[in-house]
């Protein structure tokens, strides 16, 4: 950028002036994304990715996703407790690709009874799309008694709006 | 057949936008006007075309011809018309129907200027227009088909194709999926529109920028040329991010505007270098500086276009890692990183002659405050494409899917919100060239002394910390701004003797760009009051109470009254509670929260009841209730304290946008005028 508004005719002590502002300027924004990325990444894990390795994120702020499973639900309007589990999907969206697409990994996840499960306690309103299937994507982490404490709650539910084919139809 | 019309009108469009770039081109480089002219007609041909294919495509959802897939998706019987109609942006593929409709719409309006004294720019703006164009054009066509049909095979298999496979017989459901109650809401039925037509607008200040590097007239005529529709993608940009943030503050139920969410920022980040570019043009125009600068955030403004129209499209709502999952991302990415490597190349190509006029001499002249002003803006850039790229670049490099939240957005890039709106106080004030704190002082300390005085009054009143800077660079930026108008309007006032109000008036319509840009600066500072108020002193309760009983929110008390669950014929089952709202024990009001559950799509809708004053909202959200309602009901109470402000701001920044973009009375002598001192002989 410093280029740009330099021209030959510049004297140089004029010059080095705007090059010291712009760099100053520059260096104060890279350290506000480094400082700010170190302080608020989040580990995006899969729940096998979470119990192989519990002691080394043992306290710190994670993100997992899994499918929910519907009898699960159980929420406590008086206190605004909600606990539901979830079952192990890839995190990875080649992986999800392959086995045919989220809603698909996602019906996988919760019929398999061999896959890894997590218990998630979250306090706060019950979402609307907190439903059987959904994936649910939770920020928060992994307490000592092995549930996972979510003070944040994303849900997607990929199977309701754009589908290929109608599931009955009519002629 | 309908769908075999609509798409065979895409294709002959496909065709001849491919046709039109090409001819354009040739006729350009072989000198072969009529080439020219046959690619002028063949780009405004192009919006009746689309027009053709967008209206079957509405005629099929009105009618409800579930037989198409897109219908099926975004429709259902139960939907009311205007709905149906606005379905045609409720999918991926419609919407990119319209995204071409406007683009050819813009496309169309730009062969039908006076292109007399311009005629060199022509056929460049014609190909990049029409280039765009069929990108586009070649998604809808060959990836994200609104025409395709249900078909059932003679083995009795359902596919999805859009012509008849043999033996085939269509299938017709009797009903559709209906569209995403979420965006059953009159922000989301304009929010979209607005936003592509912000984001198509500015496809052509790139198309003249590139046509002024290829043909080497290099000076300000394409700024100049591209002014007008520079400030209005800007405006209809801007409104599309207001709207959006109001859909988000009554629709999602979480008592919030903004989320930095990937789709936001996708839309925000075309309006950061927009936003730039509007400021950098200035210097340009006026000293001859930054030219190279203003045609890379030009370049980069075009790409973050296309780039902001794929993430809005890629996923409706929950826009978490929905990066890799649509068919078309790969194409985007193609098509971004050419157009943005021919740019580039083009702008190296010419970098000779884009040298500047002259040099900066003062670090506080008004045009070195203006270029910390775009690196502030590139800085938030900066961090916008960082928070989004950044789950991509570190599972790259260390296996790890890494994430960063809102935190992180807020963190990073609330100082340099406050850097601009330090700047935006200090620039109108600071002369241009030479400029230095001395002088800067002097014309500054009026309106400083008067900010630091309500800083004073506001730390008695007992404000500490981050409100309080905020505060006073609210303050700092509107005495400034109304100060410059006082001193304009009394000049005016002693020199021609004219009353305040018509001088008021005469200084605002002579110079539109300046004044109105004033006016945007007020909208900014009301808009963020509005930020400070819920971000710093929002405060928010929640509980289980039965009838009669109460929760409190600081001053407020909510009393729930009764609730009632009932149907109603658009196919809803609504759960509406009546509570009181009184403030100090003084009754103010009735609100009516309530959940819409929707029997088709099966999705819950949570709808706040909020109590609205320039003061503050009491937002209250239904969260959970008995069957039998005596038992009792779960309420959310949030106290929003100046969130009005971010929204009447938001009306102000409008009206200062128009203020600048409105029409002179002839523009075309106007730029006559205004440019001749400008193309000297021997310049470029």
């Amino acid at each position: 950028m410093e280029q740009s508004i330099s021209t030959p005719q510049i004297k140089p002590a004029n010059r080095l002036k705007f090059i010291i502002g712009g760099l100053m300027i520059i260096a104060a924004i890279a350290y506000l994304i480094i400082s700010s990325t170190q302080a608020n990444a989040q580990y995006f894990l899969t729940i096998d990715e979470l119990n192989s390795r519990a002691a080394s994120i043992a306290g710190r702020e994670i993100r997992v996703s899994g499918a929910v499973l519907g009898d699960s639900i159980q929420y406590d309007s008086q206190n605004l407790v909600l606990k539901f589990r979830v079952a192990h999907v890839p995190g990875d969206n080649k992986d999800i690709e392959a086995q045919g697409g989220l809603a698909a990994v996602l019906h996988a996840a919760v019929t398999d009874t061999n896959r890894s499960h997590m218990d998630v306690v979250y306090t706060g309103v019950k979402p609307d799309l907190l439903r059987h299937e959904a994936q649910a994507i939770m920020t928060g982490h992994m307490g000592e008694d092995g549930i996972f404490y979510a003070n944040e709650l994303l849900l997607k539910c990929p199977t309701k709006y754009e589908e290929s084919v109608p599931q009955q139809s009519g002629n | 057949m309908i769908p075999t019309f609509g798409y065979s009108v895409l294709v002959i469009t496909f065709v001849l936008a491919i046709y039109g770039a090409g001819a354009a081109a040739a006729g350009a480089l072989l000198r072969w006007p009529v080439w020219v002219k046959s690619a002028r007609s063949a780009m405004l041909l192009t919006f009746p075309l689309i027009s053709l294919s967008a209206l079957s495509i509405i005629y099929l959802l009105v009618t409800n011809h579930y037989d198409v897939q897109f219908v099926y998706n975004v429709t259902s019987n139960s939907m009311p018309y205007y709905l149906k109609v606005t379905a045609l942006w409720g999918g991926q593929a419609g919407s990119l129907v319209f995204w071409c409709w406007l683009m050819s719409a813009f496309a169309s309006a730009v062969t039908l200027r006076k292109w007399d004294r311009d005629s060199e720019f022509l056929p460049w703006v014609i190909v990049v227009a029409l280039v765009t164009l069929a990108f586009f054009l070649g998604l809808v066509i060959f990836v994200e088909n609104p025409f395709v049909r249900f078909w059932q095979t003679p083995g009795g298999q359902q596919i999805v194709a859009m012509f008849q496979p043999a033996g085939a017989i269509p299938i017709a459901p009797p009903d559709g999926r209906g569209l995403n109650p979420l965006l059953r809401h009159p922000g989301m039925i304009i929010h979209p529109p607005m936003l592509y037509l912000g984001f198509v607008s500015f496809v052509i200040p790139y198309s003249f920028a590139i046509a002024a590097l290829v043909t080497g007239r290099t000076d300000d005529r394409w700024i100049r040329l591209t002014r007008r529709w520079t400030l209005v993608a800007w405006l209809f940009l801007s409104l599309g991010l207001i709207l959006g943030s109001r859909w988000a503050y009554d629709v999602l139920g979480w008592g919030g505007y903004w989320g930095w969410d990937p789709v936001e920022i996708a839309a925000f980040m075309p309006w950061l270098t927009g936003t730039a570019f509007l400021h950098s043009v200035m210097i340009q125009e006026k000293r001859g500086l930054f030219k190279r600068w203003n045609i890379v955030l030009i370049i980069l403004t075009y790409d973050l276009v296309i780039f902001g129209t794929f993430l809005t499209r890629s996923g409706v709502l929950s826009s978490v890692h929905a990066f890799a999952q649509s068919a078309i991302g790969p194409l985007f990415f193609g098509f971004i990183a050419l157009t943005f490597g021919v740019s580039l190349g083009l702008l190296l190509y010419r970098w000779n002659i884009l040298r500047a006029e002259g040099q900066m001499h003062s670090l506080l002249s008004r045009e070195s405050l203006f270029l910390f002003n775009n690196l502030l803006f590139m800085g938030i850039l900066a961090v916008c494409f960082w928070g989004v790229i950044f789950p991509l670049v570190s599972e790259l490099f260390s296996g790890q899917k890494v994430t960063v939240g809102p935190p992180f957005y807020e963190r990073s890039t609330g100082p340099l919100f406050a850097g601009l709106l330090f700047l935006m106080g200090v620039a109108p004030l600071a002369a241009w060239r030479h400029s230095t704190a001395k002088t800067l002082g002097k014309a500054i300390w009026k309106p400083f002394s008067a900010s630091l005085l309500l800083v004073v009054a506001l730390f008695i009143l007992g404000i500490r910390g981050v409100a309080l800077l905020g505060f006073w660079l609210a303050a700092w930026v509107t005495f400034v701004t109304l100060y410059e108008y006082g001193r304009g309007v009394m000049a005016r006032h002693r020199r021609s003797g004219e009353s305040l109000p018509v001088a008021l008036w005469n200084l605002a319509a002579r110079n539109r760009r300046r004044y109105g840009g004033y006016i945007i600066h007020l909208g900014i500072v009301l808009m963020a009051l509005g930020v400070i108020g819920i971000e710093i002193f929002q405060t928010e309760t929640q509980g289980t109470i039965r009838q009669g009983q109460s929760l409190t929110l600081g001053k407020y008390a909510v009393t729930y009254k009764s609730l009632a669950e009932f149907d109603t014929p658009d196919g809803r089952n609504v759960a509406r509670a009546v509570v009181d709202v009184s403030r100090d024990g003084r009754y103010l009001g009735e609100l009516h929260p309530r959940r819409d559950y929707y029997y088709e799509s099966q999705q819950p809708m949570t709808i706040p009841g909020v109590r609205s004053t320039m003061e503050e909202d009491i937002y209250v959200l239904l969260v959970d209730w008995q069957p039998i309602s005596s038992q009792g009901a779960t309420f959310k109470v949030y106290h929003n304290p100046l969130i009005n402000w971010l929204w009447l701001g938001g009306f102000v920044f409008i009206l200062g946008t128009l203020v600048a973009a409105w029409p002179d009375k002839d523009p075309e002598e106007e730029k006559m005028r205004v440019s001749q001192p400008v193309v000297v002989p021997g310049r470029v």
